[in-house]
């Protein structure tokens, strides 16, 4: 790969494509979509932390004047994978209602009024059982088990039933590690669940024909996925439902599974209608995924020169109703970011009485690194060393072995560490009750399958349909890849995501995948189609197409024994297409593979109050290693939004549930994410070591950004306060019980 | 569910006097209609009174300021007399929500929504706010402080509607002011919250003091010690330690999602010096 290469399209800052019509108002949102006799659906849902459903009595509901349709578990049939029926069971408690707002039956009707008024008349007779939501209670051997006999058989006998999944990782000898240090420090933190909070609650239009083919609109991150899930618990060919992605009003992972579309398919089929089932914010909060909450204990050791001996980190997360694996995310992040020669992390997956977890930006990450890296500034701190420092003498570097077992290519976290020490912020004077803290982050990235079409028009310009739901300005990175390949302006491409029957599968929206993965295919699609155009360049010349090249958007003779001509651009090719032998176009379908880790390093300034425990971010800047930024403004945006989101992990968001199990906090008032006025602006500096594994040198960049902040901003409120604080968030009431514990 | 949009407050009272289920006013909305959107308020009958003649009015004699009961956060703030006269005021009602909410969100709204921890609340109890009510026997004044009697319930009948909230003129050498703690800068209820309104004598000490304290009790509390404190100081250390004391006693707050009993009742007292602090400046005081 040519590291210096010069690229006229990458790198610059283009306005997005899909921009204008989302700032007028014009895009087409979940919740946007409309059909001629639509009905309106609600869900009816369980108040219960853990019930079983005696009966279920929709007579009333379905003898009300409008409704067209009411629908319990009974009216979905058999399906053979468990992870689906999992999903559908989640769309629909089965029997058992597993945590409050668990879904147990819904109604189409043709208005809103009319199915709240039926949701009323379903009478659904509980029997309460024991709940827990606690991770550490749920692992207690008297704890209520959520689901018999579905322990993975990573899990060690005898282990309590809510423990679903087990995992360990790391090399060398810790305790031999541990022997060796001149200080090991050991810690037990928590942190609670947190909830993607994206903006737009999930929305989905179904529409089931009588012949049995079905359309289904929805907001999500992979509707290739939504389809999968759907036609399986349908019992339909995945050919006969089509499935649209609507314009997405964020979704950081969130949006990856489903928890509607099978309800207003079920809804539809029943009614002969189509179906709207739009979520409430308190249907989002209750019942769809938030992430997992988590209590680890970190053991250090660290010798008086800041060399890390070994680490040991225990991991107990708790993800909700169902049995599911994402601990080992943790779990292999928690040192990745450290050149260790004594290493392990182990992980314990946990069910509770909690909605079912699902991927939040970097699934399992920030909590793990928020304990290690909490751990290693109070060591730095131990023997009076330089928190940055530290972490350079232990960074991962090229070479290095990972924690979890893969030896790291080309990675830029020295780059980074050394750019954040060199930074005016770092040696910024602090004001009274103000704290700095600093924290490292990783993140795996992932390649996947994908499928690219490409049509070069015979005016010159271009149409490309990939099947990636645009969430942070693909639409943009991916056409000026395309121009950058085809050596044409990127205002002469229109890239559109095609829905599930007008372009080849393609993964889900994750994983930071999609400038990297659909960047390939597109790359590649675009030699695709390049080569068609020598052929008909070569043709034109009566010449052999091996004495033609492609050189920077035209087709040339390979020198003066191929023969004279001028060259032939790209428009001139498209032009003559209809006389060379037809439209020309390019596809590619793939599954690349070498998506290369992100680093990133966060500094944070805060100020905290002494006499209330209010804290204020007043400065933050993050470093993050992106390979290549294709378009920078848009990175930024990913680097910006999650530290962010990590913001509010640390300080403020968190699930809260009662005693009753019952989730007290269903909306934006009371779960709070940060507000604007929160927070200063959030400088960005953009690292650019190439991935080896991309032509262009791309990583993915989007979730990176949400590991550092909890560490990070940890250090900095316990610095500004003159306390150290365990658990996440560190909302007022904590830091002001710690200040006063101290006093 | 009935809407009724009416022409006068005596069409309200009689449509709330012959209505035999449950009656809510709508003004500005900002509480009523997302207590109807999340289900929970079912009334049977929904009167809109923003068609009143005079409602979205502010008037002013030498004695009080009436301000009308549909007169918006926004329209509060716009009024430079009364900011200059009751700053305290202005700046809690200005708190509630967002800049769209604050072009609807109302005083009275705010009160009889009858939340322990409604901003607007202590900033006119610490200024004797009286509200004017018209009832089928005619009409009657009571004072702010009376209007709340626990969470979500007022002292108002059925039949009853407040038609104007009535300030008094701010003396000379008298500052007020208002704050509150919320967990992040804007878009929150007040975890705990004080007011505090001042008159200063001669000699630049404090010649009265009202003080008064919002979400650490079932209502907003008017607090004498508080007060006592106050009188006579030039707000010396000793004095405001007395000052975060006497709050501290008089909170009886819960505990609950927002916050903790020994944080609230630590909060207030620190909230109280700190507005004492604001409206004694503004009272023409030097710290």
């Amino acid at each position: 790969m040519n590291v210096k290469r010069k690229f006229k399209v990458l790198g610059t800052r283009p306005v997005r494509p899909d921009g204008v019509e989302k700032v007028t108002g014009k895009a087409l949102f979940g919740a946007d979509t409309y059909a001629t006799g639509m009905l309106h659906a609600r869900i009816l849902r369980s108040p219960h932390a853990h019930a079983r459903i005696v009966s279920i009595d929709t007579s009333a509901a379905e003898a009300l004047a409008g409704v067209k349709a009411v629908i319990t578990s009974a009216d979905f049939g058999e399906v053979d994978s468990e992870m689906t029926r999992d999903t559908m069971h989640n769309c629909m408690a089965n029997g058992v209602a597993l945590y409050d707002g668990h879904a147990v039956a819904a109604v189409a009707a043709i208005s809103k009024s009319v199915a709240a008024a039926a949701l009323k008349l379903i009478k659904v007779e509980y029997e309460t059982l024991p709940h827990v939501t606690d991770v550490d209670a749920a692992m207690q051997p008297d704890a209520p088990v959520l689901h018999a006999n579905r322990q993975h058989r990573s899990v060690v006998a005898g282990t309590p039933g809510n423990v679903v999944y087990y995992c360990d990782f790391g090399h060398g000898d810790v305790d031999a590690g541990f022997a060796a240090a001149d200080k090991v420090i050991e810690r037990t933190f928590k942190t609670a669940a947190t909830h993607q909070g994206y903006i737009e609650p999930h929305a989905c239009l179904a529409n089931v024909g009588s012949d049995g083919k079905a359309d289904l609109w929805c907001s999500t991150q992979g509707h290739y996925n939504v389809r999968l899930i759907c036609a399986e618990i349908m019992g339909m060919d995945e050919s006969q439902l089509r499935v649209t992605a609507s314009e997405i009003g964020g979704g950081f992972g969130g949006k990856t599974t489903v928890f509607i579309e099978p309800v207003a398919l079920a809804l539809s089929r029943k009614a002969g209608k189509p179906v709207k089932l739009v979520m409430s914010r308190d249907e989002v909060f209750r019942a769809s995924g938030p992430t997992m909450s988590a209590s680890m204990d970190i053991k250090i050791g660290m010798n008086a020169d800041g060399k890390i001996t070994a680490g040991h980190a225990k991991l107990r997360y708790q993800g909700g109703a169902f049995p599911y694996q994402m601990v080992m995310m943790g779990a292999m992040s928690a040192f990745a970011t450290y050149d260790l020669e004594h290493v392990r992390a182990e992980g314990w997956d946990v069910m509770t009485n909690r909605p079912k977890m699902i991927s939040y930006r970097a699934p399992g990450a920030p909590m793990a690194v928020y304990a290690v890296e909490s751990v290693i500034g109070e060591l730095a701190a131990e023997f009076d060393l330089d928190p940055i420092d530290v972490r350079i003498l232990n960074a991962s570097r090229e070479g290095t072995k990972s924690s979890y077992g893969p030896t790291f290519k080309a990675i830029g976290l020295v780059e980074s560490l050394e750019a954040a020490k060199a930074h005016p912020h770092y040696s910024a004077p602090l004001g009274a009750n103000q704290g700095r803290g600093v924290s490292c982050g990783f993140w795996f990235n992932f390649g996947g399958q994908v499928s690219v079409s490409m049509a070069i028009n015979a005016d010159g310009t271009v149409n490309l349909i990939e099947g990636n739901p645009d969430i942070g300005g693909s639409r943009a990175s991916i056409s000026m890849m395309a121009a950058e390949e085809l050596g044409i302006p990127y205002e002469k491409i229109k890239t559109i995501i095609g829905d599930t029957a007008s372009v080849g599968f393609s993964d889900v929206t994750d994983g930071s995948r999609v400038t990297f993965a659909v960047g390939i295919a597109t790359i590649n699609a675009a030699k695709a189609a390049k080569a068609e155009m020598c052929k008909r360049a070569a043709k034109t010349w009566g010449i052999d197409v091996d004495a033609v090249e492609w050189i920077d958007g035209a087709v040339h003779p390979t020198g003066h024994n191929a023969g004279e001509f001028p060259p032939l651009s790209l428009a001139e090719i498209a032009a003559n297409s209809g006389r060379t032998g037809g439209p020309i176009a390019g596809h590619h379908e793939g599954a690349p593979d070498k998506a290369g880790v992100s680093f990133g390093v966060h500094l944070v300034d805060t100020e905290v109050d002494p006499e209330t425990g209010f804290t204020t971010v007043k400065r933050y800047t993050v470093f993050q290693d992106v390979g290549k930024a294709i378009h920078p403004s848009y990175v930024e945006g990913q680097m910006q939004g999650g530290a962010v989101q990590g913001i509010g992990w640390a300080l403020n968001e968190e699930y809260i549930y009662g005693e009753d199990g019952r989730l007290q906090n269903a909306g934006f008032l009371d779960y709070r994410i940060p507000v604007a006025s929160d927070l200063p602006m959030i400088d960005t500096v953009i690292i650019e070591v190439p991935n080896p594994g991309h032509p262009f040198g791309v990583r993915g960049c989007g979730e990176t950004a949400i590991v550092p902040p909890l560490a990070a901003v940890g250090a900095a409120v316990c610095a500004a306060a003159g306390v150290r604080l365990f658990e996440l968030p560190m909302s007022p009431p904590k830091i002001m019980a710690a200040i006063d514990a101290k006093k | 569910m009935r809407y009724v949009g009416v022409n006068s407050f005596a069409d309200a009272v009689d449509l709330m006097g012959s209505e035999q289920g449950k009656c809510m006013i709508l003004a500005g909305g900002t509480d009523v209609l997302v207590q109807l959107k999340l289900g929970l308020v079912e009334p049977d009958l929904l009167i809109n009174i923003k068609a009143i003649p005079g409602v979205k009015e502010i008037s002013v004699s030498s004695t009080e300021y009436r301000i009308g009961v549909a007169v918006s956060g926004a329209e509060l703030g716009e009024d430079a007399g009364l900011k200059a006269e009751w700053p305290g005021i202005v700046e809690a009602m200005e708190l509630i929500g967002s800049t769209q909410v604050q072009g609807r969100a109302t005083l009275v709204g705010n009160l009889c929504n009858a939340s322990p921890a409604a901003d607007a609340v202590p900033a006119l109890v610490s200024a004797a706010a009286r509200v004017e009510i018209l009832g089928p026997l005619g009409r009657r004044k009571i004072n702010v402080k009376d209007v709340t009697i626990a969470p979500g319930k007022t002292s108002l009948a059925k039949d009853e509607i407040i038609t104007a909230v009535c300030l008094p003129r701010q003396q000379k050498n008298s500052g007020d002011a208002y704050l509150r703690f919320i967990p992040r800068t804007e878009m929150d209820i007040a975890v705990a919250s004080a007011a505090v309104n001042l008159i200063l004598a001669q000699d630049g000490s404090v010649q009265s003091a009202r003080v008064s304290l919002g979400a650490v009790a079932p209502t907003v509390l008017l607090v004498d010690d508080a007060a006592k404190a106050l009188v006579g100081s030039k707000l010396d250390d000793a004095a405001l330690e007395q000052l975060s004391m006497a709050c501290s006693a008089a909170c009886s707050p819960i505990d609950d999602r927002r916050g903790t009993i020994d944080f609230r009742t630590k909060t207030a007292g620190v909230l109280a010096c700190r507005a004492a602090k604001i409206a004694f400046q503004r009272a023409g005081g030097s710290l």
